[in-house]
């Protein structure tokens, strides 16, 4: 065979689908209307439902983050649960051994998971599709190893893990809320604070992807050569896109371990990892309001599937995610697209 | 020196079970261009076939050929049903629904078997090979059994019609497609052969691991590495790719200090990935030059 035969030529597909930009993100109305029921419903459930709202702001993050990666740049990571744990590790490390405000480990988890996502961003920029889904998934199956390894048990606990402290809502607050008979709990202190680092890290991610590094990202998502000759540096957006996707998980681990009080090697295996990417693909890839829709399906349909059936839960899971895709190959997104079509047509 | 040999000898034999799963995932590659995160389920549930067949009074051998059957049929009725709707869908979303299978078969295979470990016969004895305490005759005839299967693939691929059809609608669909090459069928095929060859990996997998519903979830794990190592476009590189990896592990098991069982996974995927940063397309793979 001479060289030119072990040469396939081939016009490359795009790996992830081109999402213009105004389409990631939702009208001002609809998004007002959301940030009122977020803020209103808490005042009327019990609390383990406040909980579980406040999980799903905080997986929305995360996915929120993997969308910014895959949807926004085109890479692909199994290994966001690697970074979640960095961030919930940090957080429980810096509040328990350091006595350190919760509220100023999420800062540190952040950057902490930046730099970690910048640097594993440098070798992941040689690799591709599924060597890039590889060499993630390798970081996800390595850090509860590396969790769980004598030398870092000082400060991890090792296989136990670390008890986080659930803060208080801060004394003024209370006081303030006291003179008008109000009572906040612990879990609704947590869930607002939640809120507040959610909505601003989604408004800071929307104008992220408007601005001139987002423009950047996508055009080396729908193709890497055009991109480059157009002056895009390449290699320091793809890293940077690593970098700002493993920041984020990390934010939303800080906050994740102040949620659940409890940080553990075995909470973040590749198990979490691949359902943070199904809750992307359930959600819209590209779409990053759909992260939230995303966050909701990964939480709450496990625990239906177990409510259906005990002994077939895995199979409910599965044929209910079969559903959503053959509905809904785009995901949330597609509703979207088609509620707002009928809108208009109603509108005429 | 001799512990070295030694090691060397006991990755060769892990190496075989990653070298048979690994056939498998560069065969669904070939034909679907992804790697199928059910296909070690697929092959866990066709090991639970030939099992059940067994304690059905069916001879090893009948058995062994009747799964063989099965699962070739049950790859392609998959696809025909589950994945050729989703042909036009996105790539991910496609990945979503290899997880969702993946849940489904490990969900049922649990509530028919329960999750009991079970043992598994071999046909080759367990006896030593030539003397060594470390490969068993089980594993020898394992090993013959993936270099058979390997040059099969490889006439197979090479002097069919058949396989040259399924090599073009793999390469170029389009053009396939003008030639007169029914590629959604090629396609269906490619699955179909892929749980035949799942399965005969998991049937030799089952007397070394033991039979139970999560059995192939770090088989599979490192049967994706092996496959990627070697060149996900060419078996003979899945296959030296498993012994490779089979190797590694055990050399980093035991010369690296620290490393417990417990991170033998781990540095076996960071030794893959330095591998594959020097040359991206793997060790035996085809770098794919793209147009602009």
């Amino acid at each position: 065979m001479s060289a030119a035969d072990e040469v396939e030529v081939v016009t490359e597909g795009q790996a992830v689908e081109a999402v213009p930009k105004r389409a990631m993100t939702l009208g001002a109305g609809t998004s007002l209307t959301v940030l009122v029921l977020l803020l209103v419903i808490p005042l009327f459930v019990k609390n383990f439902i406040i909980f579980q709202m406040t999980m799903l702001l905080i997986y929305g993050l995360a996915v929120l983050a993997l969308n910014i990666l895959t949807g926004g740049s085109g890479q692909f990571s199994l290994g966001q649960s690697a970074f979640y744990a960095i961030g919930a590790y940090t957080s429980a490390i810096l509040m328990e051994h350091f006595n350190l405000n919760y509220a100023l480990t999420l800062p540190v988890a952040g950057l902490l998971c930046f730099v970690a996502g910048f640097l594993f961003g440098q070798p992941a920029l040689r690799l591709s599709g599924v060597y890039l889904a590889l060499a993630t998934f390798a970081l996800a199956t390595a850090m509860p190893q590396l969790l769980k390894l004598g030398y870092f048990e000082h400060w991890t606990g090792g296989v136990q893990g670390l008890v986080v402290t659930k803060p208080d809502a801060p004394e003024y607050l209370e006081s303030a809320l006291k003179a008008l008979h109000l009572n906040i709990s612990q879990d609704m202190w947590v869930y607002y604070f939640t809120l507040v680092i959610t909505v601003a890290i989604y408004v800071w991610s929307v104008n992220l992807l408007r601005s001139r590094s987002g423009r950047a990202l996508m055009a080396i998502r729908d193709n890497e050569i055009a991109a480059s000759s157009m002056g895009v540096n390449v290699a320091l957006y793809k890293t940077l896109a690593f970098g700002v996707s493993a920041g984020i998980t990390g934010v939303a681990g800080g906050l994740g371990a102040i949620a659940v009080q409890f940080v553990a090697p075995d909470s973040y295996t590749i198990t979490f990892a691949i359902s943070l990417f199904l809750g992307m693909v359930v959600g819209g890839v590209g779409w990053l309001p759909g992260s939230f829709v995303g966050a909701a399906f990964i939480i709450f349909v496990p625990n239906i599937s177990e409510s259906i059936s005990k002994g077939l839960s895995g199979a409910v899971f599965g044929v209910l995610l079969f559903l959503v895709i053959f509905l809904v190959p785009h995901g949330a997104r597609q509703v979207a697209i088609a509620g707002q079509q009928l809108a208009g047509r109603f509108r005429r | 020196m001799e512990l070295f040999t030694n090691q060397i000898l006991a990755g060769i034999s892990t190496g075989a079970i990653y070298a048979c799963m690994a056939l498998a995932v560069v065969m669904i590659y070939q034909a679907i261009d992804h790697l199928n995160f059910a296909q070690g389920e697929m092959a866990m549930f066709s090991t639970f076939i030939s099992w059940q067949l067994m304690q059905w009074g069916v001879p090893y051998w009948w058995a062994f050929i009747l799964t063989i059957a099965f699962s070739f049929l049950a790859g392609i009725a998959i696809e025909r049903a589950l994945f050729k709707p989703l042909a036009k869908a996105p790539i991910l979303t496609q990945v979503a629904g290899f997880i969702a299978l993946f849940s489904i078969i490990n969900s049922c295979a649990g509530l028919i078997w329960d999750f009991t470990i079970k043992q598994y016969p071999t046909p080759f004895g367990s006896a030593p090979f030539l003397g060594s305490q470390l490969i068993s005759t089980h594993q020898a005839g394992m090993i013959g059994v993936t270099f058979l299967l390997l040059v099969g693939l490889y006439v197979f691929f090479q002097y069919t019609r058949m396989g040259l059809a399924m090599r073009a609608a793999a390469a170029l669909p389009e053009s396939a497609r003008l030639v007169g090459i029914n590629t959604s069928w090629m396609i269906a095929l490619g699955w179909g052969m892929a749980a035949a060859i799942g399965s005969i990996a998991g049937i030799l997998i089952a007397p070394v691991v033991f039979l139970e519903p999560n059995m192939m979830g770090g088989v599979l794990i490192y049967g994706f590495a092996a496959a990627v190592l070697g060149g996900l476009t060419s078996p003979l590189g899945a296959v030296v790719g498993g012994f490779l990896v089979g190797i590694m592990e055990n050399l980093a098991g035991t010369y690296i200090p620290g490393v417990g069982n417990e991170l033998k996974l781990p540095i076996a995927l960071a030794l893959i990935i330095t591998v594959l940063v020097v040359k991206p397309a793997g060790l035996f793979g085809r770098p794919i030059i793209k147009r602009v």
